[in-house]
């Protein structure tokens, strides 16, 4: 059974006299221990499919289990299972760290001597030692974001949601971060729902992607295969001597999808996997006498995938939550949005 | 008994973070003594112009502000739940187990300790200044004090949650209490005003919170009007309290 299972959920917003169809029937499925990464234009319905997921918002129809829970039937029961770490994390700056963590374990109804006890083993986990009794609001903004990850998992769920995970961090704590959640997988076997605006995030980190657009699951691959569905690697070939005769030998061979002469006298060749194809390329050129004189390749990247598939950029308004913005105190370490 | 232990986490928190900003614990103690010293001594002289002695004149005055404070204090509890809902706190809670209820309840504990305590500095303070009160209706007088100030700062959540704005919160609240203080009589006793605007303010609950707490004070205990005090601060804090945790079950809130 997956852990998370997801059937024909929609959402309807009113507002005033109109209705607003949000989600308009998700059907997903996350296997235990996988790492999915949920993307989607700004208000395609991620957030919305996100928090109804995670018992914040009830959907207007559909049906999901959650970590064996139903999410309509037993909701307390499935918050139980999961951890959810929102974008704006929801610690108050005033509070001190080890105080957070206790007591989002006493709320999770863990007694107070083990839960002192994972308080300790968190912080340890998360690189967090030494901070415990720091004031949250004189965190960086990784630290910040290791105490909000800390918080989704003192009672060690399932399944863990995050909510774009990385936003607003620089490139040294982005890539910690990712260390952090593929440890969890490894050393605990927890499943991860993230969903991310960095394309980069979600090819490095993810195992499978899902893409929804207009309230619906558009594509669901792993990025590998989404890329060679989805995208073309482009490689451009400089040749010595007339490029026509190189193009006509290239838009025969198998692979090549398109080769046409650019502007400045190269041959751009769009191949289906420049694994296999830059070779055949090669010795095809080399076979005719044709002279290579430079190379240059592009690869596929999951923008592309992204801009084919929903014909937006990914990150065209950062602004998609009508709710929460940063708190103002400790500005210095909110993600600048 | 899950319920009362979530009450106590989130009240504990809610101290907690309170306590350690000493800027919190200078207003809220400053507060009473600032109405005492700086406003006391002017109304006090203001009622024996008219009349009443000094002794009355405290006793008379004392009840007045410790309603004022319970509007205003508990009032605008709002605005830091609605700090909150920004930064993602009531979220992250709402993930958890815990109850909803205890939500409300736990954070709105704090403000009524705070209260409380308050109250009873004010009455401490006024000792010297002359009040001489009864000692039970000084002990009713807190009971009405808490019962409202849950009542009152429950709505305030409520409130709060549902506008999710301060900029909406601030004067709808300036608005809905500013006419219900001048009605109720906190600040010069409703019997020196003209027949009609003694009519409307009958009308409005403050005034029988106001003076039933001065009869409390003045020794009457066991009178109608004290048991109508009590009454009307019971179903105020119920009401208020039901809406809140109506407002804090609903999902999307």
């Amino acid at each position: 059974m997956s852990i998370i299972e997801a059937n024909e959920l929609t959402r309807t917003f009113r507002s005033g006299r109109q209705s607003v169809a949000a989600v308009r029937g998700v059907n997903l499925r996350v296997e235990a221990g996988e790492i999915v990464g949920f993307l989607g234009p700004n208000g395609a319905g991620k957030t919305t499919t996100l928090r109804m997921l995670t018992t914040l918002l009830r959907p207007t129809s559909g049906t999901a289990r959650i970590a064996g829970a139903d999410l309509a039937t037993a909701p307390r029961e499935v918050r139980r299972r999961i951890g959810y770490v929102a974008q704006y994390g929801g610690t108050d700056p005033n509070a001190l760290v080890d105080e957070e963590l206790f007591l989002q374990a006493r709320l999770y109804r863990i007694p107070a001597a083990p839960a002192r006890r994972r308080v300790a083993e968190l912080l340890e986990q998360l690189d967090l030692g030494g901070l415990d009794k720091r004031p949250v609001g004189s965190l960086s903004g990784g630290q910040r974001r290791r105490l909000d990850i800390a918080l989704g998992l003192v009672h060690d769920p399932q399944v863990v949601f995050l909510d774009e995970p990385t936003a607003g961090l620089d490139p040294h704590s982005r890539n910690n971060l990712w260390e952090h959640t593929r440890r969890l997988r490894e050393d605990h076997g927890t499943t991860v729902f993230l969903t991310t605006h960095y394309l980069d995030e979600a090819d490095a980190l993810c195992d499978r992607i899902l893409v929804i657009d207009h309230g619906r699951i558009v594509a669901e691959d792993t990025p590998a295969n989404l890329k060679r569905q989805l995208a073309a690697d482009v490689l451009t070939v400089e040749v010595v001597g007339d490029p026509a005769a190189g193009q006509r030998l290239l838009a025969g061979l198998p692979g090549v999808r398109q080769a046409t002469v650019t502007s400045t006298g190269g041959i751009q060749v769009t191949l289906a996997d420049a694994e296999q194809g830059i070779t055949d390329v090669i010795t095809a050129l080399s076979g005719a006498g044709i002279g290579v004189r430079a190379l240059q390749l592009a690869r596929a990247s999951l923008d592309d995938v992204f801009l084919s598939l929903t014909g937006r950029e990914l990150r065209d308004d950062p602004q998609d939550r009508q709710s929460p913005i940063p708190t103002t105190e400790g500005a210095d370490h909110v993600p600048a949005r | 008994m899950s319920l009362l232990v979530d009450i106590l986490l989130v009240f504990q928190r809610h101290l907690r973070i309170s306590m350690r900003n000493p800027l919190w614990i200078i207003i809220g103690l400053s507060q009473p003594v600032a109405f005492l010293v700086l406003y006391g001594p002017l109304m006090t002289s203001t009622l024996s112009i008219t009349g009443v002695a000094p002794e009355r004149a405290w006793q008379t005055y004392v009840p007045g502000v410790l309603v004022q404070l319970c509007l205003f204090g508990s009032a605008f509890v709002g605005f830091g739940v609605i700090a909150e809902w920004r930064g993602g706190v009531i979220e992250r809670l709402r993930v958890t187990p815990v109850s909803r209820v205890a939500l409300l309840l736990g954070r709105v504990l704090r403000d009524v300790a705070l209260l409380v305590v308050q109250a009873v500095l004010l009455v401490v303070v006024a000792l010297p200044l002359g009040l001489r009160a009864s000692v039970p209706g000084v002990l009713v007088a807190l009971g009405v004090v808490t019962l409202l100030s849950l009542g009152l700062a429950c709505l305030s959540c409520a409130l709060a949650l549902t506008v999710k704005s301060e900029d909406t919160l601030g004067p709808t609240l300036n608005t809905g209490l500013m006419p219900l203080l001048l009605l109720s009589g906190v600040l010069l006793p409703m019997s020196f005003a003209p027949r009609w605007l003694d009519l409307v303010s009958r009308l409005t609950p403050f005034r029988y919170i106001v003076d039933g707490m001065r009869s409390a004070f003045q020794g009457e205990v066991f009178s109608a009007t004290v048991l109508s005090t009590v009454l009307v601060a019971l179903s105020i804090s119920v009401l208020s309290v039901l809406l809140g945790v109506r407002t804090y079950l609903r999902q999307s809130a």
